[in-house]
């Protein structure tokens, strides 16, 4: 490997840049509940997703180190939520296309 | 071989490996894979969820207000918290901080126990109104058929989530006991970096669990 940003030494993220994020991350949370009561139609149940995936990227990149990580580990971090989109948006195109449809009743 | 690990007796690189550098990588691009299956585990549950919820959005509205919504986002911040904390006992076992390292895990325990505190409170609760669904499942909402779906997702995902968060308990409590004794340096961190992603895993799924079951709809009244 003869990737130049890789150090001897692991990179130590300062304590100042995690408790940053933390604060993010609780704001999010806040505006996330807050919103939720607010009469916005379809759009609230995408924007409590949108700050969910914004917050997940918060953790990842910075708590999981991936920002500061090498290629390998981007690649394999990216590979596990593609799939995760690919199973739902192929799963559900297939759902939303067949009628009708009936689920065994519990 | 065993002249190899001989030869590296005092050394904390493995034979195998070039240098720590590729040790420590390699320990990482690990457990990474074995998060991506976890992906693939919780990933199997979210499918679910979004079908049920795409079908009966009425039922899941109805029966995701009867969850707490203050004890919820409390539980959120929890574990945002020791998220924090946790990040911050990976930062001094990479500096071989050991008395940090100690705390910093109690502290993440500490939280990932009020965690699960409250969501047994939770979960006595949906035992005290029967809308744990079986045999006994009682509810006053419209359509407790489909609601019941959700009910029924409800505990298989957030209870798969608080299984997972036992298991980190555990791990950590082995990690304090290990780091005790010293065995954590700036080149013999890696079981405290690797308990970490897993630990930030776990609070990942909870941050898509949370809006999930106790947000969307709460609008609708």
């Amino acid at each position: 490997m003869t990737n130049h940003d890789t150090h001897a030494q692991p990179h130590i993220v300062s304590a100042q840049v995690y408790f940053m994020i933390f604060g993010a991350l609780m704001l999010c949370t806040a505006l996330t509940v807050w919103i939720s009561f607010i009469d916005l139609g379809f759009l609230n149940t995408i924007i409590a997703i949108t700050i969910a995936v914004f917050k997940a990227t918060l953790v990842i990149l910075y708590f999981m180190h991936v920002r500061y990580g090498s290629r390998l580990i981007w690649l394999i971090a990216a590979a596990g939520f593609f799939w995760l989109i690919l199973l739902l948006a192929l799963g559900m195109s297939d759902y939303m296309t067949r009628q009708p449809i009936t689920f065994p009743s519990g | 071989m065993s002249t190899a690990s001989e030869v590296h007796a005092h050394s904390v690189v493995a034979h195998q490996f070039d240098d720590l550098e590729q040790q420590q990588e390699a320990t990482r691009l690990g457990v990474w894979t074995f998060l991506v299956t976890e992906i693939m585990f919780f990933g199997g549950l979210f499918m679910a969820y979004t079908v049920y919820r795409t079908y009966y959005p009425a039922a899941f509205a109805g029966a995701s207000h009867t969850l707490d919504v203050k004890l919820g986002a409390f539980n959120t911040a929890v574990l945002i918290c020791s998220s924090l904390t946790m990040a911050l006992a990976v930062q001094a076992a990479q500096l071989g901080k050991r008395r940090q390292i100690i705390v910093f895990l109690l502290l993440t325990m500490l939280l990932g126990s009020i965690f699960l505190g409250v969501k047994g409170v939770e979960y006595a609760a949906k035992f005290h109104e029967h809308h744990v669904p079986g045999a006994t499942f009682a509810y006053e909402g419209r359509d407790a058929l489909h609601a019941q779906l959700f009910f029924s997702l409800y505990f298989a995902m957030t209870g798969m989530h608080a299984l997972h968060m036992v298991i980190g308990l555990g791990i950590m409590t082995v990690l304090v006991l290990l780091a005790a004794k010293g065995r954590f340096t700036s080149e013999t961190y890696m079981p405290v970096e690797v308990t970490g992603l897993y630990w930030h895993f776990v609070d990942i799924v909870w941050i898509f669990l949370f809006p999930l079951l106790y947000l969307i709809g709460r609008h609708q009244g």
